[in-house]
C-alpha cells in the first residue's frame, strides 16, 4: 500500500490499514520535518517525488523485504509540496505475526527508501534554499 | 524518434519545466540524450557529474539505447541523509 500524496499524513490510519487479525506487531516509522538542518534554521520544506518511479521503487523495497524477513503487510506513505516543521514527511509501517521481522523490515525500509526512492526535499531556510541530495 | 524527458528538483528548476520532449535520431543513447538536454538547457551541465538517469522509471547507464516514446526522468541525487 504505497502512496504520494500532498495531504497530511496519518499514523493511525496507516497502521489500522495493515493490521490483521494474524498480526501480533505493527512497527512504524515516522519521518518528521525538524526545525534546524546542518546548522541551518529551517523556515519549511518542499518535497518533491517522480510519483510513478517512487512507487515502482516502494514495490521494489516490498520484494527485498519479503526475502529476508516474514511479514504480512506493508505500507508506506510520502508526502509531497510544503511541509512545516513538526508536520510527517513520510509514515511507513510493517505488520507481522511476531515483533522482530516488523521492527527490523520497518527499519530497513527507510534506509532503502533514502537511498533509492526519487523523492527530494528543498530546504527552505531565512537566507536561501537548497535541494538536499544523497548523503548529505 | 520522440523521448519524453522528466525533470526533478533542482534539475526542474534550472530547466523552468518537469517535462520536455527532444528529438533524437534512431539508434540513440542516454549519452545522446545527455548531449541533447545540455546543448538546449547548458545551466544543466553544472549537474553534469551528479544526475543519473531512469530510463521507463529503472535507472539507466549512459550506453543504454533508447526507443521512440520512452520517458527518461532526470535525477538529481535523491534526497537523503540522516535527518529523518
Amino acid at each position: 500500500m504505497y502512496e504520494i500524496t500532498e495531504k497530511p499524513l496519518s499514523v493511525e490510519g496507516v497502521v489500522s490499514a495493515i493490521t490483521r487479525r494474524t498480526c501480533g506487531a505493527v512497527a512504524s516509522f515516522v519521518g518528521v520535518v525538524r526545525e534546524s538542518s546542518r546548522g541551518r534554521q529551517i523556515s519549511y520544506l518542499e518535497y518533491e517525488a517522480y510519483p510513478e518511479m517512487a512507487i515502482a521503487k516502494m514495490r521494489q523495497i516490498e520484494g527485498e523485504i519479503r526475502q529476508k524477513w516474514e511479514i504480512e503487510q506493508i505500507a508506506i506513505h510520502h508526502r509531497v509540496g510544503r511541509l512545516g516543521i513538526g508536520e510527517a514527511s513520510v509514515v511507513i509501517a510493517v505488520a507481522a505475526a511476531p515483533r522482530q521481522p516488523a521492527l527490523e523490515a520497518c527499519a530497513y525500509a527507510i534506509e532503502r527508501l533514502k537511498q533509492i526512492v526519487p523523492i527530494w526535499k528543498k530546504e527552505v531556510s531565512p537566507d536561501g534554499s537548497t535541494w538536499v541530495g544523497m548523503g548529505s | 524518434m520522440r523521448i519524453q524527458v522528466r525533470l526533478f528538483a533542482a534539475a526542474r528548476e534550472i530547466v523552468g519545466h518537469g517535462e520536455v520532449a527532444i528529438e533524437l535520431k534512431e539508434g540513440s543513447t542516454v549519452g545522446d540524450l545527455m548531449e541533447g538536454i545540455f546543448s538546449r538547457f547548458p545551466g544543466l551541465k553544472g549537474m553534469a557529474g551528479s544526475l543519473v538517469f531512469a530510463v521507463n522509471r529503472e535507472l539507466a547507464e549512459r550506453s543504454v539505447g533508447l526507443r521512440d516514446g520512452d520517458e527518461v526522468g532526470v535525477i538529481p541525487p535523491v534526497s537523503g541523509g540522516t535527518d529523518v
